[in-house]
């Protein structure tokens, strides 16, 4: 007796949260296993269920001990699974313009299901996030997953469904007006934290930041998010100009140009020597780091300087978070500054310039350096 | 001309790719009835047109309204060569034809293509203007309701009950005619859909006119079926129960007709015209005449009324006298015999209704089957189909007789069915037969009424288990025993029947599902050679399937059976039996004895050892099941009973016969000649695995119930949320040395095994109960065989139930007291009848602590969708700033707009697509359904060629499914409705040839398209009105309970 067809069709579309999620991660719902070797303990059942074979999703079922709940048989369970696994294949193409899922006519889901469906699907793995933030989401990085897949852990299907994400909401919001986050929010229906994310990766995908060097390992995920939105708030052409097309994407050149005239911080002499006495004579006794402050001073200042000086070239605008790391973070970290000794400092750093007669770029300055303060305070930990 | 329909082509969307150079669609519209088409313009690259058409306007007769649908078929232009089908959508129209229902069609339809399925969505708009109609001879039947629905509906009161309505059309299957050799798969499966929508319109219309000849106005417990006879043609039969319905139009104006029930109750139905398009003709039309033949009706009615009084008189003095059962006799007699005068006039007093108004059944004697196997041979004249129609009478006539072998003049919860395999056709028929209460079958109902309630004075939770026949002169051996609640008459053993469970009936417990399963290997031969196998098998089939119904009954400790359904199902090489019932526990019949267990050998000590352990197993089953389903039943000592017991032995009483090709009608009584029903003897290994198989049935899981009925006995608290589905499986079975036993449990197995998923998937519903589970069972190939169950999930509140089960033993024997003064009440109980039919809570607080149970998950729900509706608004407050996304955004808004513009109660405000439930029951739980917009019967055939790419059989049926369910969801919400109730799957035949990479399925599916109100929104409304809403729902639920 072998079964031919096995359906179960509900008015109300039934979902399973926890087989949605095996879904998602991409285990088989099929029998014969393509990773039976990481599950293999799983494979061998007790004598109620009968059946040696069966798929990895019901494997991980059976393990997380809903038969012993439920008094269920392994064949009961892969027939579910089976149910689950072809109603989300038919609700994917929808899922892939989530709009769609809320005015077809196909599936009866009540709208918190919808809802939970399309944040699910448009959720992300932290590891896999961080394989590909800043690539461009092209063909030949989607050749690359095989390798992502191995070294992350995650299947090479959840790899897929991922990236294809990624370079969807890309393609669709790429030449939209408008706000980032509100346009993915407007056309995928995610919730407002994850749409804020995805702004960030279509971001760092679209000015292709360099953040898998091995110095940017200790960034997670959030970090890089949380600069991009200050980044998009104050650098990009939508922070001048609402109506902008790509207002969100793409930096304002122009004020990448106008940062070379911050130049004159670091190379006027007597520039650079008010900037310090002003920052040292109001941190004196603040800072539990002062004598190291006042002896890098000209350092870090330069560093942060020739950073802003340098994004006219794609390469260094790439480059960003490198340098960052590489001339702020790390002498900071070398001499073991508090947190908030960085703080008090950088604070004070971009108010000080201020006071500086000499100094004509006050708003340029305050453009550039209201959000470097952000991301580096962010950017500081270990 | 008395009808103008005129149709408006609004807009697409989500249409399919049709250019793959642009990846866009130059979509158009063309819109046929009848003979005459209409086009909308070319919308040029899109793939959410918009064509804001004119309004198309078709004048037709009213006869084309009836039959045919309205087909609007999507196109993707083409300069250079022929226009491609996107796909196409059937409107039937029938509901717009009465004003009591829809009075326009608007909304979103999927647009359905039987090779590719669905393809995007049309918003269309549908009106019609009917005239007065002139036409002395018409053949058309407008205006005449039609219910799928087995009960009178929920806001309807029946006047009469006019009784049996039945038709078929044949013609030749497109799909086997010539043409089909050269033409497309899908321009014939088109042209089958059109077909069997064209046929299906003409039998609703002549069972129409049938009504009307009968002077109803409405068609109840409608059930049409499809025979597909394949090379011999296509057969559309439909049965149905003639009625005149009128209208509870509020709710307010029918209670102060409770005190003074009489004068004004009779006036109603004839004043308020009940056929509005009646109403509107001239003097000297015909329709004119039928209502002028209303009035002499009325004066008859008086008569007849005057008769009725005798009659309750009669019956009066013979229970007034105290004496049971001899007189008892004469009683019954006369009551037969005033029941059969008002019945004789009709061919067959047959009912399909299984659910009837309080009083309605009298007594029910026990189910009645019949069966017949026949040869199919091609219909040579499609217009005069004797031969089928004969062949339906003559099984009929066999109904009759055994009813009336029974003692009974009528036939309740009377269904028919057919099973076709290659030119072989058995065709079915069985019911419940039953002595009516003459009152509702003739004009002039009411006025009789008051009398009538004192020949009521049978305490009401039993009178319908008394026998009908006579005692001395039983038609087969019977155990009868006194009454275990009235104690006056005699009620048989076991009961069996195939009606819903009589609402007032006196239950203990709860009531389970209980199914017979069988299979038997059949040689496989030709024609008449095979008919005769068949017919020979028939019997023992039969038989069997009895045996096992009546020993799980036993084994549950439960008496008696409702909702029975037997189906035998054939096969190349097997015949198969399913039957479903739900079995609970009378309080008016005796305790049902256990299960002996004799074996042949006694002498043999191991044997014995064995013998007596699987006694034990029984015994232990019994108990364990008494306490599953709470039957305890109270202590009642046999001696003071002290019934004269005239058969003692415990004997079956399924009456019923098969007749063969050949014409011998062989009559068939089960329990002559046969040992003692439970005593099981053990002979050998086929009685032992039969033993075994009795205690394989693995009870359901804790917190499931489940039941084939309307309603779960012992259950009355249901809450709101259901879950309607369908479940498919097909086994493919190994044909190496096929024996019955190994079949048997294969097919076991399946049912089983299909039973556990259900519990399973429905696990978070706990406590939860299966109602009306629908099991069909068909064998599409050789070694396949195909369970298809669709049922509905009810949710219900665990620690209500406990409270009212407590209670329920107690109500139930205080009922004969108080029998008294629901007397007083009676047109209220009429009323009640016409509310939904499922037992509320019966105290205030109940019904308040069950809406605040429902309105809890409902809040939290809206919590949770709550941010998309906030991206909803945000994205509209966006649209208004940017210019580039208005088009998208504003081709979506019409959605929910055009979807809500025709809905009378928004059901679920904040989602974009209208909630649509469905459910099999006739009611709602925990709503009131306000309107019923029409009947929905529709048929889909789907075709693939690449059933691999389409996830395999599995995945093309499930999409298949879910898409029958989603065209059905959206004719209701067109229709400006909410649900559908009664709804079945009437057909689902599925074919594959995996070599081929195909498969077809054929689906028909039907039920009634409601508009419902939550109880709860009712309760607000009616503190308006004080309390006229609530007051008679909550009567009802006294009365059920």
């Amino acid at each position: 007796m072998t079964s031919e067809l096995d359906i179960f069709v509900g008015n109300t579309t039934l979902i399973d949260e926890d087989v949605y999620r095996l879904w998602l991660d991409g285990y088989s719902g099929l029998w014969g296993t393509v990773c039976g070797c990481r599950f293999g303990g799983a494979v061998v059942l007790d004598g109620r269920a009968g059946r040696a074979r069966m798929s990895d999703a019901v494997a991980l079922r059976v393990r997380s001990g809903i038969l012993e709940q439920t008094g269920a048989t392994a064949a009961v369970l892969q027939s579910d699974t089976m149910d689950h696994y072809r109603t989300f294949q038919m609700l994917e193409r929808l899922l892939h313009a989530p709009p769609k899922l809320l005015h077809q006519l196909i599936f009866q889901i009540p709208p918190s299901r919808q809802a939970l469906l399309i944040e699910r699907y448009y959720a992300f793995d932290e590891a896999f996030v961080r394989e590909v933030l800043g690539k461009k989401l092209s063909k030949g990085t989607k050749k690359d997953l095989d390798d992502i897949s191995t070294k992350t852990g995650i299947t090479l299907k959840s790899c897929r469904r991922q990236f294809d994400n990624f370079k969807r909401v890309f393609k669709v919001v790429e030449e939209m007006r408008g706000s980032l986050v509100d346009n993915i929010q407007q056309h995928f229906l995610l919730s407002d934290r994850l749409a804020r994310d995805y702004a960030a990766i279509v971001f760092f995908a679209n000015n292709r930041f360099e953040t898998g060097k091995k110095k940017l390992q200790y960034l997670s995920f959030g970090d890089f998010a949380f600069c991009a939105e200050l980044m998009i708030q104050n650098w990009t052409l939508g922070a001048v100009d609402p109506q902008a097309d790509d207002m969100d994407m793409d930096l304002d050149k122009e004020f990448l140009q106008d940062l070379k005239e911050l130049k004159v911080l670091v190379a006027d002499k007597d520039l650079l020597d008010l900037h310090k006495s002003l920052v040292c004579t109001a941190l004196r006794g603040k800072l539990g780091v002062f004598s190291e402050m006042e002896a890098n001073f000209k350092n870090l200042s330069r560093g942060l300087v020739n950073v802003a000086a340098k994004l006219t070239h794609n390469k260094d605008v790439r480059d960003l978070f490198v340098d960052l790391v590489e001339k702020f973070v790390e002498p900071c970290r070398s001499d073991h500054w508090p947190l908030n000794d960085v703080r008090l400092f950088l604070n004070q750093y971009s108010a000080s310039v201020h006071s500086l007669d000499g100094f004509r770029h006050q708003a340029l300055w305050d453009r550039y350096m209201g959000t470097l303060r952000g991301c580096l305070l962010r950017l500081c930990h270990d | 001309m008395p009808g103008k329909l005129k149709v408006k082509i609004v807009a697409g969307r989500h249409l399919p790719v049709m250019d793959r150079a642009s990846d866009l669609t130059d979509a158009f519209v063309e819109v046929k009835f009848g003979n005459t088409t209409f086009k909308t313009d070319v919308y040029l690259k899109s793939l959410n047109p918009q064509w804001n058409s004119e309004w198309f306007k078709f004048e037709v007769d009213d006869e084309d309204l009836q039959d045919e649908p309205l087909q609007i078929t999507v196109l993707d232009h083409d300069t250079y060569s022929a226009n491609d089908a996107i796909g196409k959508v059937y409107i039937d129209i029938d509901p717009l034809l009465y004003s009591e229902a829809a009075t326009v069609i608007s909304g979103w339809f999927p647009i359905y293509d039987t090779i590719h399925g669905i393809r995007g969505e049309i918003n269309v708009v549908v009106k019609v203007d009917l005239f007065n109609d002139l036409n002395r001879f018409r053949q058309s039947s407008c205006g005449v309701k039609f219910f799928c629905t087995t009960s009178i509906p929920k806001c309807y009161r029946a006047v009469i009950i006019h009784g049996f309505v039945e038709e078929l059309v044949v013609n030749e299957d497109p799909e086997y005619q010539w043409i089909d050799r050269i033409r497309t798969p899908r321009a014939s499966n088109e042209a089958r859909q059109r077909l069997i929508s064209l046929m299906s319109g003409e039998l609703q219309r002549k069972i129409g006119l049938k009504v009307l000849e009968m002077r109803g106005n409405a068609v109840v417990g409608y059930l049409q079926c499809f025979d597909l006879e394949g090379e011999s043609g296509l057969v559309v039969r439909a049965i149905g129960t003639a009625c005149t319905l009128d209208k509870l139009s509020s709710p307010a104006a029918f209670l102060p007709a409770c005190n003074s029930p009489s004068k004004e109750m009779k006036e109603i139905p004839f004043n308020e015209d009940p056929n509005p398009n009646t109403h509107s003709s001239g003097p000297s039309t015909p329709l004119k005449n039928q209502t002028y033949s209303f009035s002499p009706s009325k004066s008859y009615s008086r008569q007849s009324s005057s008769s009725d009084t005798d009659l309750s008189l009669t019956p009066k003095t013979g229970m007034g006298s105290g004496s049971a059962g001899k007189e008892g006799g004469p009683f019954k007699a006369l009551l037969r015999q005033q029941t059969q005068s008002a019945l004789e006039q009709r061919e067959f007093p047959f009912f399909t209704l299984t659910a009837f108004p309080p009083g309605f059944l009298v007594h029910v004697g026990g189910v009645v089957s019949a069966r017949s196997v026949k040869l199919l041979d091609r219909i040579h004249n499609p217009d005069e189909p004797e031969t089928r129609d004969a062949w339906w009478a003559e099984i009929r006539q066999e109904i009759k007789s055994h009813a009336k072998a029974l003692g009974c003049h009528a036939v309740v919860g009377y269904s028919e069915s057919t099973s076709i395999c290659e030119e072989v056709c058995i065709l079915s028929a069985s019911g419940t037969a039953a002595v009516l209460n003459p009152r509702f079958l003739q004009d002039g109902t009411v006025e009789g009424c008051l009398e009538q309630r004192l020949e009521e004075n049978l305490p009401a939770g039993c009178g319908f288990c008394h026998i009908p026949y006579d005692e001395l002169n039983m038609p087969f051996p019977a155990h009868l025993t006194y009454c275990y609640n009235c104690r006056k008459q005699k009620v048989p053993d076991v009961l069996f029947t195939t009606i819903d469970l009589p609402m007032d009936a006196a239950v203990i417990g709860k009531g389970c599902l209980i199914q017979a399963r069988l299979c038997r290997l059949k040689k496989k031969a030709q024609a008449e050679a095979n008919a005769t196998a068949i017919s020979n098998l028939l019997p023992f089939m039969e038989y069997e399937v009895h045996t096992q119904l009546m020993n799980k009954l036993k084994l549950k400790g439960m008496n008696a059976l409702f909702g029975l359904r037997i189906q035998i199902s054939v096969g190349e090489n097997m015949l198969m039996g399913l039957a479903s019932a739900t079995g609970v526990y009378l309080a008016a019949l005796p305790t049902p004895g256990g299960i002996q267990i004799a074996g042949k050998t006694p002498n043999d000590g191991s044997y014995e050892q064995h013998i007596s352990h699987m006694q034990k197993k029984i015994n232990d089953t019994i108990a364990k099941n008494k306490e599953l389903y709470e039957i305890n039943p109270p202590e009642i000592s046999e001696e003071i009973i002290g019934s004269p017991i005239p058969e003692p032995r415990q004997r079956s009483r399924l009456l019923r016969s098969q007749s063969e090709s050949s014409d011998e009608v062989t009559e068939l009584d089960l329990s002559h000649g046969k040992k003692d029903a439970f005593v099981l003897e053990i002979d050998d290994t086929d009685a032992m695995e039969d033993v075994h198989s009795l205690l394989t049935d693995v009870p359901p899981p804790s917190g499931f119930y489940s039941c084939n009925t309307e309603i779960m006995p012992g259950i009355n608290n249901w809450t709101s949320e259901i879950q309607m589905f369908t479940s498919v499986r097909v086994i493919r079975l190994s044909s190496l040395n096929l024996t019955n036993q190994a079949l048997n449990k294969n097919f076991n197995d399946l049912c089983e095994n299909l039973l556990k998923s259900l519990y399973f998937k429905l696990r978070s519903m706990i406590p939860c109960c299966l109602c009306h589970v629908n099991f069909t069972v068909s064998l599409p190939e050789d070694e396949l065989i195909q369970v298809t169950v669709t049922a509905v999930a009810i949710t219900f509140d665990k620690n209500q139930a406990l409270q009212t089960t407590k209670t329920h033993a107690e109500k139930s024997l205080q009922r004969a007291s108080t029998d008294n003064e629901e007397l007083l009440q009676f047109p209220l109980e009429l009323c009640s009848d016409a509310l939904p039919s499922h037992p509320f809570p019966p105290a205030k607080e109940h019904l308040e602590s069950a809406s605040s149970n429902s309105g809890i998950p409902a809040a939290q729900r809206d919590r949770c969708s709550s941010w998309i509706e906030l991206i909803k608004l945000k994205a509209q407050t966006i649209r208004r700033g940017s210019i580039k996304t208005t088009v998208t955004v504003e081709k979506a808004s019409p959605v929910g707009e055009g979807n809500f513009r025709n809905r009378s109660s928004p059901p679920c405000a904040n989602s974009t697509v209208g909630v649509v439930k469905m459910t099999p029951l006739s009611f709602i739980p925990g709503a009131k359904i306000t309107k019923y917009l029409g009947i929905i019967n529709m048929f889909f055939i789907r075709e693939t060629t690449s059933l691999r790419e389409e996830g395999g059989v599995s995945g093309f049926l499930h999409a298949f499914i879910a898409e029958v369910f989603a065209m059905v969801r959206a004719h209701v919400a067109a229709l400006g409705g909410n649900a559908v109730v009664s709804y079945i799957m009437k057909q689902c035949v599925f074919m594959e040839n995996p070599n081929k990479n195909q498969a077809q399925c054929l689906i028909n599916v039907s039920g009634d398209a409601v508009v419902f109100v939550r109880e709860s929104e009712l309760e607000v409304v009616s503190t308006q009105q004080p309390a006229a809403n609530c007051q008679p729902s909550c009567t009802g639920g006294e009365v059920t309970t």
